[in-house]
């Protein structure tokens, strides 16, 4: 029983990072029809950054904040410079343009930061709390509740904000949305700051536990994908859901099966979403108007 | 006298692959430019998945991979002969590619690029897991083709080196010449025409799911070929051949150089094998350039590199 719990707690901390690894992804989709595979990049950037301005002195919490805010500034870089000149560009353009922008993103860390391992103290203290007989880090309440708060948060954004409104009405439909006068470029812009500072607060999270080096953000964008897959591209409950049955998938698959083959748990669930489901948990049926 | 895109394309071919050892410095070349037509071989199957039928698959590498250690493990195991390899990994890799692609390619959309990236990430987590058989990620040898000592017995006495290079560059002729029949053939114009437009081409009466999964199997088919003689030719292979990231540069090659057409996208192989030789000099940059190389091409040659120049030889065109 206590084995069990153990599994579904480790499973719940990392299922929180893919959710909000999913949610960066839901978010810029909705904007713009982008999948963003350099999603992962941001995650790694919160966590080096982090690590490289604590080493040089700054208080963890700043050099906390400074990553999510430069994350978040190389987000909106990324949009003005790669995919905005891109706009109208078929989807295989834009699926190798955010693949190079990844690419570059990594080879960038790999110069200015180094090829390192690196993480930073947890932030309060590593000594477990004891819950039925498992046991649970400090850092995990942290990742754990990081995730709520990013979602109560955006929940808020979206429905009671003026802004919020305005993202949401830009998803369904960008061209109505410029009709009544809604600024979709500055929407554009927002989404890939929030996007990217959402991926940033994740990767400071969870750094203390898993660590993080320049070439941590493939995988993470991988398994985010796979989260936002299963929860229905496009939907950012999903993206919690999907991120949440993910992680608990991978905890119990390492836990009972195989920890060799606990990260194949993603990518049979993609396969079995699109077979069997291929809107997702909570995607929309979608007609065609021709 | 005007050539049809298709004998420019193969007599275009013929010339490099005949021509270009004339200026080769060194025996090192040859490998290179066997590389360049391994890879090449591998895009013009892209070409026909991404270019034609308008399908994008982030997983080919797993086709590449399968290909590869049938090459390593049917000679050992069964006792199969390293040629009749190559066509037991293709045909695995065409049943697969079939399996994969009979649900999936129903939808719509970008589906088959997620679907495709799993299965690959599945192939090389196998490859990379399963010790016993495979070695896991430190690879494992691969058995000697044996065609090179046949030929030295009929007369013909070829170094390595250069063997590799004309086999490979008569593999991917091959390859070329079927892509390009297949382009002018029924099934070829029924393929554009359902990227022009999958709702047209429905109404007209053709079944879009068979043609799409047609083209899968046809592409993945070409991937597999080229991961069979990429290993044969290095007598060595490692998971790495099925990587997401080998998935991703074989796309990359076929829009960089022009996904539309066949030579345009051996061209865009060409490209991408060399940089990383030309820029071991700065291996600390690599990532850099081939990242910001993809997202500037994608930007403004749209079209890749090839169709864009002809375009502005062409004089303006659109």
């Amino acid at each position: 029983m206590s084995e069990l719990l153990q599994f579904l707690l480790s499973g719940v901390t990392v299922g929180a990072v893919y959710a909000l690894v999913a949610l960066g992804f839901t978010i810029i989709y909705n904007a713009s029809d982008v999948v963003n595979f350099a999603q992962g990049e941001f995650v790694m950037l919160g966590g080096m950054i982090t690590v490289f301005a604590h080493a040089a002195g700054a208080p963890l919490p700043l050099a906390a904040l400074a990553a999510v805010v430069a994350t978040a500034g190389l987000g909106v870089a990324m949009n003005k410079l790669a995919i905005e000149p891109a706009r109208g560009a078929p989807v295989v353009s834009l699926v190798i343009i955010t693949i190079g922008a990844s690419i570059f993103i990594r080879g960038a860390a790999q110069l200015v930061f180094d090829k390192q391992i690196h993480s930073f103290p947890a932030f309060s203290g590593d000594d477990p709390f004891r819950i039925l007989g498992a046991t649970i880090l400090p850092q995990s309440l942290w990742v754990i509740g990081g995730a709520v708060a990013v979602f109560i948060g955006l929940w808020l954004f979206f429905t009671r904000t003026l802004l919020g409104r305005a993202v949401l009405a830009t998803s369904n439909n960008r061209l109505a949305a410029q009709l009544v006068g809604i600024n979709t470029p500055f929407v554009m812009t927002l989404s890939f700051a929030l996007s990217a500072g959402i991926g940033a607060l994740a990767g400071v999270l969870v750094t203390p536990i898993t660590m993080t080096s320049y070439d941590v953000g493939l995988a993470l964008a991988l398994k985010g994908f796979a989260a936002a897959m299963l929860g229905g591209m496009g939907n950012p409950k999903g993206a919690l859901v999907g991120g949440l049955c993910l992680g608990l998938l991978e905890g119990l698959t390492a836990g009972y099966i195989s920890s060799q083959y606990k990260d194949a748990a993603a990518f049979i669930v993609i396969l079995a979403v699109l077979f069997f489901l291929p809107q997702g948990l909570f995607g929309r049926k979608s007609t065609d108007r021709v | 006298m005007r050539l049809t895109v298709k004998s420019a394309t193969l007599l275009g071919l013929v010339a490099l692959i005949a021509l270009a050892p004339l200026f080769f410095p060194s025996g090192f070349y040859y490998r290179v430019g066997a590389l360049i037509f391994v890879n090449g071989l591998a895009v013009t199957g892209i070409v026909i998945l991404t270019g034609w039928a308008g399908q994008i698959s982030l997983g080919h590498a797993g086709f590449a991979g399968i290909g590869a250690y049938a090459c390593a493990l049917a000679p050992v195991h069964w006792g199969l002969h390293p040629a009749l390899a190559v066509v037991l990994g293709a045909g695995v890799s065409a049943v697969l590619a079939w399996l994969v692609g009979r649900p999936i390619l129903r939808l719509k959309g970008y589906y088959l690029a997620v679907a495709s990236l799993g299965m690959g990430i599945l192939i090389s987590m196998v490859l990379n897991n399963e010790r016993a058989l495979t070695r896991g990620p430190d690879g494992i040898e691969v058995a000697e083709l044996g065609l090179r000592a046949v030929l030295k017995d009929a007369g013909l006495e070829l170094s390595n080196g250069q063997f590799w290079y004309f086999l490979c560059g008569l593999v991917l002729l091959a390859g070329a010449w079927l892509a390009l029949n297949l382009h002018d053939s029924p099934t070829g114009r029924a393929l554009r025409a359902l990227h022009g437009s999958e709702v047209a081409a429905r109404t007209v009466g053709m079944d879009v799911a068979r043609l799409k999964l047609q083209a899968f199997v046809i592409s993945a088919v070409y991937a597999s070929v080229s991961g069979s003689l990429l290993a044969l030719q290095n007598k060595f292979i490692t998971p790495d051949v099925a990587g997401f990231m080998h998935s991703v540069e074989m796309v990359t090659m076929a829009v960089l150089g022009g996904v539309g057409s066949v030579f345009g996208a051996i061209f865009g192989a060409a490209v991408l094998t060399l940089l990383p030789q030309v820029l071991t000099v700065f291996a600390e940059y690599e990532q850099l350039v081939l990242g910001a190389v993809m997202v500037l091409v994608m930007i403004f040659l749209r079209e890749g590199v090839v169709p864009s120049i002809l375009r502005k030889i062409r004089g303006g065109g659109e």
